[in-house]
């Protein structure tokens, strides 16, 4: 198994760092050529969207992986990444690969100081440590997607096919569990 | 105090791989947004206009930051002078992602920097060494950058700067774990962060380059030396094209070890700005406050 880990911009070393841990293959995409290796899930690492969806689009990525993604490759997209994935994106026209029927609401928490950490109930894994980073949350779901975990009022992780979306960073905190729950659906 | 500290370092790692661009109007904010920049630097005047201009240079205009704030969805940085806690405080109070305790301004402290830890908002300070930016470290900082030399278009200080912080860091992970005592001493810093470093083989929390870069093969240089992301000041706004410079240097720094790409980028940017040469220069920001 090896996995393709979006490395444009952002938080993308923190995410190979786990994968060093669970003893995982990865192989990072910075252009075009990356995608010819074949790889058998994709994490769309945290970061700023609006770097790397411009940079998804002139470094020629964005068509391959969203024909990738819309045959269900497995996906663990954080923060950023989540905000990639969704149909629609609060106060912004043009979203990005809108694979997730979702609303999502960038920056839901405010700026750096509205940054924040706790620990939730996340759906068959238990309780879970969520670092929120100037952090997305979800305003509404269709009923085709599965909510994974709630913060106050608030949609933070989301499933829908083979795609999971999550407001926090897992790579951050020492729980692996996360990522393993993902690392399932591509093996 | 700690989970706080912990999610401003982590705001740092979320930048990396990213540019950070210096504007002083909210049109420059959306273009340097546009470009694809990770954040922005809100000032009232870039480093070279600092330097061009004399005087004593300050925080801006709480409203031309809120302004900035406001053009933009990305991470907005402001400055404040060296060792003023109350424009740190002021820029706190204005809800600001990261201050950056900055060289480019006049200090207003000639011995004491920022006690950082009294804030919630994340600091960034510059560095010309592995003290110095340990040093900053303890006092709060959750970011470093190197200090190069602000305004001029001249890369050799951040490279200087940065090569000397690897080299610092590569000297200690080869040391005996008892030299470490006398290499805190040296580098005049608690032995906590020596033996982080020891372990670790890197610095505590994310360390860009800043200062003096102007092409996308600078901040491809940068960045082949080590550097986990850019800063560029008058780099931009002062070249012919700034939108076009400005896309460049991010795409150069998303793929900066492919010479191929950074040639293409290179291409047809206009002029860069002129800049001075490291010995033309009569102010060396980079020797302020250490």
């Amino acid at each position: 198994m090896k996995i393709g880990i979006l490395a444009v911009q952002g938080a993308f070393l923190e995410q190979e760092a786990v994968l060093n841990q669970l003893q995982i293959p990865w192989k990072e995409i910075r252009c075009e050529k990356d995608l010819q290796d074949h790889f058998d899930g994709l994490i769309l690492p945290g970061g700023e969207s609006t770097v790397q969806g411009k940079l998804l689009k002139e470094l020629h990525l964005f068509h391959p992986l969203l024909a990738m993604i819309q045959n269900d490759l497995p996906v663990l997209a954080t923060c950023a990444g989540m905000i990639l994935l969704s149909e629609k994106i609060d106060g912004q026209d043009s979203p990005y690969f809108k694979t997730i029927p979702m609303d999502v609401k960038r920056n839901a928490y405010g700026r750096q100081l509205g940054s924040f950490h706790t620990i939730q109930e996340y759906q068959t894994i238990g309780p879970v440590p969520m670092t929120f980073i100037r952090a997305p949350y979800v305003q509404n779901v269709d009923n085709r997607v599965s909510i994974l975990a709630t913060v106050g009022k608030h949609i933070v992780a989301v499933r829908y096919r083979n795609q999971t979306a999550l407001s926090f960073h897992p790579e951050l905190d020492k729980d692996l569990r996360v990522h393993q729950a993902f690392l399932d659906l591509c093996s | 105090m700690e989970n706080r500290y912990e999610l401003n370092k982590q705001l740092a790692q979320m930048l990396k791989g990213g540019v950070i661009m210096d504007v002083t109007t909210p049109e420059q904010a959306k273009i340097a947004e546009n470009a694809g920049a990770c954040a922005v630097m809100a000032l009232e005047r870039i480093p070279a206009d600092i330097r061009a201009a004399g005087g004593v240079s300050r925080m801006s205009d709480p409203k031309m930051i809120q302004g900035i704030q406001d053009a933009v969805s990305i991470p907005v940085m402001a400055k404040c002078r060296i060792g003023h806690f109350v424009e740190a405080q002021v820029l706190e109070a204005i809800n600001i992602d990261y201050i950056d305790e900055s060289e480019v301004l006049t200090p207003a402290d000639d011995v004491y920097h920022i006690d950082k830890r009294d804030f919630k908002a994340p600091f960034v300070c510059g560095a010309k060494d592995l003290g110095e930016a340990l040093r900053r470290i303890h006092e709060g900082a959750s970011m470093i950058r190197t200090k190069g030399e602000p305004g001029t278009g001249d890369i050799v200080q951040a490279v200087r700067h940065m090569r000397t912080i690897n080299r610092e860091i590569s000297n200690i992970t080869a040391m005996r774990d008892d030299e470490l005592f006398e290499e805190a001493k040296r580098l005049q810093v608690p032995y906590d962060l020596v033996r982080y470093i020891y372990e670790n083989k890197k610095l505590p929390v994310v360390n860009f380059a800043a200062g003096g870069v102007a092409t996308p093969a600078d901040a491809a240089l940068m960045m082949q030396l080590g550097a986990e992301g850019v800063f560029v000041g008058s780099g931009i706004f002062k070249s012919k094209n700034p939108q076009k410079r400005a896309d460049a240097i991010v795409k150069a720094v998303a793929n900066f070890n492919n010479a191929k790409m950074i040639a293409e980028l290179s291409a047809d940017l206009g002029d860069a700005m002129i800049g001075i040469n490291e010995q033309e220069i009569q102010l060396l920001m980079a020797e302020r406050v250490i």
